[in-house]
């Protein structure tokens, strides 16, 4: 059994699933049987009883002619279905060749394809039916075409947005090299990858061609008497509104039932062929409480220091209805002024810590501690205490700069006004005061003609001046602590420096406390007095740079650690060592401390560029 | 003289290649005027496609072959295509658009007459889909972040998709059942007071409105995901700054972008929300003449409805350029 299949059979035994199915039993029940069961019946006209409400005999009353509303309404589903599901599936069957060709026949005449698709898409399908219809006449047959017709262009659209991207990718393009005929690739290669968004959009399609059927037919423009469907019924019912009501609403309630069973489908298709998400698990698990099995710290809160934190844990809801733990109890202290490291490789909660500490975590996650003091008063929150009692102080006193500066910064609003936005929020500076604090910062952090950069947006900044200027809007209280969380790691290497210059002044100059995450231990070394070791959720080294330098880490993580950086003594001939991916150095695991390095995977490298004597060599 | 304006050209040649902003435009605008010309071709070209023959519709079925051949004569038919063609234009730029088959009066009368009730509709319609979609979405977005509040999303969904379902001519007909059948409320028909506004503009605005605010709310979902919203968490704000300020501009571009086609949509939707409230608009005209063959009618009031889309189009497109100049700029 495929995933595909397996997801499928999944999806449609869930509720949602099977009410898709029994209602599309129902639509084709009706659609085969009702004419045969109940056609004679729905023709025939009881004199006697023109325009009836709800009897016995006739469950919804009867129309102007003495016909059984819900009888007729059956009876139509036929007509009313098949119309629909004709032209939904030669407009999709026009928009898949449509939205190919452009592919298939490539160089200007494609374009002219897109250009023409994306004009089409322009004008409503309803007003394209319409104007279709002025063509091809007034009947069932015409507005059926007109309405595939009218589906091309979107459908079209899609397509082509969805074979594009595909056709950008390796395989394909391998297969063009390779001399494969573009019509072949298209549908060998690009077909089967789109298959399933346009196979979701086809059911969504199919319910809008039905309303868009009914419409026409209302209107007068589709179906003519004596034939009926549930568009041609309402626009009788409508006529007839204030004397029996029924014979619009019921027709009008089997296009809405219709329509939803359509979209039901859409739905269900779409969960069923793109990837499942998690929701209902974490719904599940919400009311079950983490529990933690990390020995409590301890140690006392440390008062004097700016940050102080006992037993931090963060759980995050896992796949077996389990609660997984991030951060498994982690107690640490920063001093005032001091500038503290973190390292860990990824996933081992170093930045998950951070944010937990500054209260930005949301759920589903859940964070719990012992206690944690914040520049002399509690971050915990009693239960019923709103987080943003802690909001005043949090914002004068603690300033973040994040990992990429690309994403930090707001692109629709000017550096200068979210530079300025902490003064404004918790320092009680009028705008212009707010302003002027705002181009000093910019100004500190060495952004050039911050006067005029202050009003441009971010795009208009380089990478290094965003982080400055992530770093200035930190500026504008007077922070007793920032939290960097890798604030040079996607900046080049000039910048990085420059940056990590910046942070470094920042500290001499007002006595504020860092705490910088990364993964680079080079950069760490270079501006930490102390570096704390992450190692899967916990806190496994408390060191010294100095004593780190020296080799004095205990961890034999934190020793593998240092052997993979490499220094200027670092003998060139062998292999750059680094540590294997499958390396477990927790407590009681077999490889803990023992050493693990393992030279890097290629070799051909270290030949090329090893030995710099015979590099020299082959140069000259 | 000759080298001045080679060099003035030259500057503008240079200024359109280095100024996004002039290139988009001038793209934008192009495209409209391509559009523009092909809705114009074809409403001419739908006429000559028809089955039968326009100047025996024009005269009347009974009517004797010299009277129609007199008709075929008056309305230029006899002319080779490509001279009616360009009578054709010559009209749409003089307001000549020919006389109505069957009311004998002025195209460009009927026209001129009956656009503004459509507009008005239309216009109103889309103002309040707007007003109630984006800050609904925004407070669902808002409340079930996260997946908080399951039972929130569920009945947000279920309603909204069920809301989106119902086209404008039902939500039409249950409305008069409603509010005109059951208590009298509100005028059935016609145009008349503000109350009869009410119930057209409401039937064409729920649907749209429920599609609106289920893409603002899936929209705010992924803004509420991006890191600039990280960073404004951490500057600690009041919620309404948060979503107002940090959250509602980055959600414009996706949500317009959207509207446009919601919009043009709406345009349409007027069709058959006038047949039901007799609105005296173009939507309960276009019918009329296409059941009754009235060609230079149809002709006028489909090119009507096609500019309309394509202006809303063409002006969704500037308030995106001027609301978020980069994204709209690296799209072209």
């Amino acid at each position: 059994m495929t995933r595909t299949t397996h997801r499928l059979l999944t999806v449609f035994s869930s509720p949602i699933g099977i009410l898709a199915v029994v209602a599309c039993l129902a639509l084709l029940f009706l659609a085969v049987f009702a004419p045969i069961i109940w056609g004679a019946a729905a023709a025939a006209t009881d004199t006697d009883q023109l325009s009836r409400g709800p009897s016995a005999e006739h469950v919804f009353g009867t129309d102007g002619s003495g016909r059984d509303i819900l009888l007729r309404t059956l009876v139509a589903t036929r007509l009313s279905v098949v119309m629909a599901l004709t032209a939904t599936v030669a407009g999709v069957v026009g928009g898949v060749l449509v939205g190919l060709l452009p592919l298939i026949v490539g160089g200007r005449i494609g374009r002219w394809i897109v250009a023409a698709i994306n004009i089409g898409v322009a004008f409503p399908s309803l007003l394209l039916a319409i104007a279709f219809s002025v063509i091809l006449g007034q009947s069932g047959t015409a507005a059926t075409l007109a309405i595939a017709i009218a589906m091309v262009p979107s459908y079209g659209r899609l397509t082509h947005n969805l074979a594009a991207s595909v056709w950008g990718r390796d395989f394909v393009s391998a297969a063009r090299v390779l001399g494969v005929p573009e019509w072949r690739s298209v549908f060998r290669h690009v077909l089967p990858n789109v298959r399933d968004p346009l196979l979701v959009n086809a059911a969504i399609t199919a319910g809008n061609a039905l309303l868009a059927f009914a419409g026409l037919s209302f209107l007068g423009l589709g179906i003519q008497v004596p034939e009926y469907d549930w568009g041609r019924m309402l626009n009788e019912g409508m006529t007839r509104i204030f004397v029996t009501p029924a014979a619009a609403l019921v027709p009008g309630a089997a296009i809405i039932l219709a329509g939803l069973t359509f979209v039901l489908l859409g739905e269900v298709l779409g969960q069923a062929l793109t990837p499942a998400s998690r929701g209902r698990i974490t719904r599940r698990l919400r009311r079950l409480r983490p529990t933690s099995a990390a020995p409590a710290d301890a140690r006392p809160v440390d008062d004097d220091a700016v940050l102080s934190v006992r037993d931090l844990r963060v759980s995050a809801p896992g796949a077996d209805e389990q609660w997984l733990p991030l951060v498994k109890g982690v107690s640490f202290d920063v001093g005032r002024g001091e500038i503290v490291g973190v390292v860990g490789e990824s996933g081992s909660g170093k930045s998950v810590t951070l944010m937990a500490v500054a209260g930005l975590l949301d759920a589903p996650l859940h964070v719990e501690a012992d206690a944690a003091h914040f520049d002399g008063a509690p971050l915990t929150l009693g239960t019923g205490a709103r987080a943003s009692s802690l909001d005043h102080r949090l914002g004068q006193r603690l300033a973040m700069i994040f990992q990429d500066p690309m994403s930090s910064l707001n692109p629709a609003l000017t550096v200068g006004s979210q530079v300025a936005e902490p003064g404004l929020l918790h320092l009680g500076m009028s705008r212009a005061q707010a302003r002027t604090a705002a181009i000093e910062r910019l100004e500190a952090v060495r952004i050039p003609d911050a006067e005029r950069r202050y009003s441009q947006y971010p795009h208009e900044y380089s990478g290094g001046m965003r982080q400055r200027a992530m770093i200035a809007a930190g500026l504008m209280g007077s922070p007793a602590l920032i939290l960097a969380d890798e604030p040079t790691t996607a900046l080049d290497v000039t910048v990085q420096a420059e940056i990590l210059a910046q942070l470094r002044r920042v500290n001499e100059e007002h006595g504020t406390a860092i705490v910088l995450v990364s993964h680079d231990i080079a950069v760490i070394t270079s501006l930490c007095t102390r570096v704390l070791v992450m190692y899967r959720g916990r806190l496994v080294e408390d060191v010294s740079t100095a004593d780190l330098r020296e080799g004095r880490a205990t961890h034999p993580y934190t020793r593998a650690l240092l052997a993979t950086v490499p220094t200027m003594t670092t003998p060139r001939d062998q292999p750059m060592a680094s540590i294997p991916d499958d390396a477990d150095f927790s407590e009681g695991s077999p490889t803990a401390g023992v050493e693990v390095l393992r030279a890097a995977d290629d070799p051909g490298l270290v030949e090329a560029f090893g030995d710099p004597d015979r590099v020299a060599e082959e140069i000259s | 003289m000759a080298s001045t304006t080679t060099t003035v050209l030259a500057l503008a040649a240079q200024q359109r290649r280095s100024n996004p902003w002039v290139r988009y435009l001038a793209r934008r605008a192009l495209y409209f005027l391509v559009s523009l010309f092909l809705l114009v071709t074809l409403a001419f070209l739908l006429v000559q496609l028809i089955p039968g023959d326009p100047a025996r519709a024009s005269a009347g079925e009974m009517a004797p072959p010299e009277v129609v051949e007199a008709r075929r004569a008056e309305l230029g038919l006899d002319q080779p295509l490509i001279v009616q063609y360009l009578r054709f234009w010559v009209g749409l730029f003089t307001g000549d658009l020919g006389d109505s088959f069957t009311s004998r009066t002025p195209v460009i009368d009927v026209i001129l007459t009956r656009a503004p009730a459509t507009l008005e509709l239309a216009l109103l319609s889309v103002t309040i889909v707007l007003v109630i979609a984006i800050p609904v979405g925004l407070a669902f977005g808002a409340l079930t972040r996260g997946q908080r509040r399951p039972g929130t999303e569920a009945g947000f969904t279920t309603v909204s998709a069920i809301l989106a379902v119902i086209p404008e001519f039902l939500a039409g007909i249950v409305l008069v059942y409603l509010f005109a059948v059951n208590v009298q409320w509100l005028p059935v028909a016609g145009r008349s007071d503000v109350s009869s506004y009410v119930l057209p503009v409401v039937a064409l605005a729920i649907g749209p409105t429920a599609a609106l605010t289920r893409i603002v709310r899936a929209e705010t979902l992924t803004v509420l995901e991006q890191d600039y919203v990280r960073t404004a968490r951490a500057k600690r704000m009041t919620p309404a700054r948060l979503y107002g300020r940090h959250v509602l501009p980055n959600l414009l571009t996706s949500t317009l972008t959207i509207s446009g086609l919601l919009l043009g949509g709406m345009i349409a939707g007027t069709v058959l929300v006038e047949n039901i409230f007799a609105w005296p608009g173009l939507g309960s005209t276009i019918v009329r003449s296409i059941q009754g063959k009235d060609y230079p009618l149809v002709q006028a009031i489909i090119i009507f409805y096609g500019a309309a889309v394509l202006l809303i189009n063409l002006v969704v497109d500037i308030l995106l350029i001027l609301l978020d100049p980069r994204t709209a700029l690296d799209k072209s």
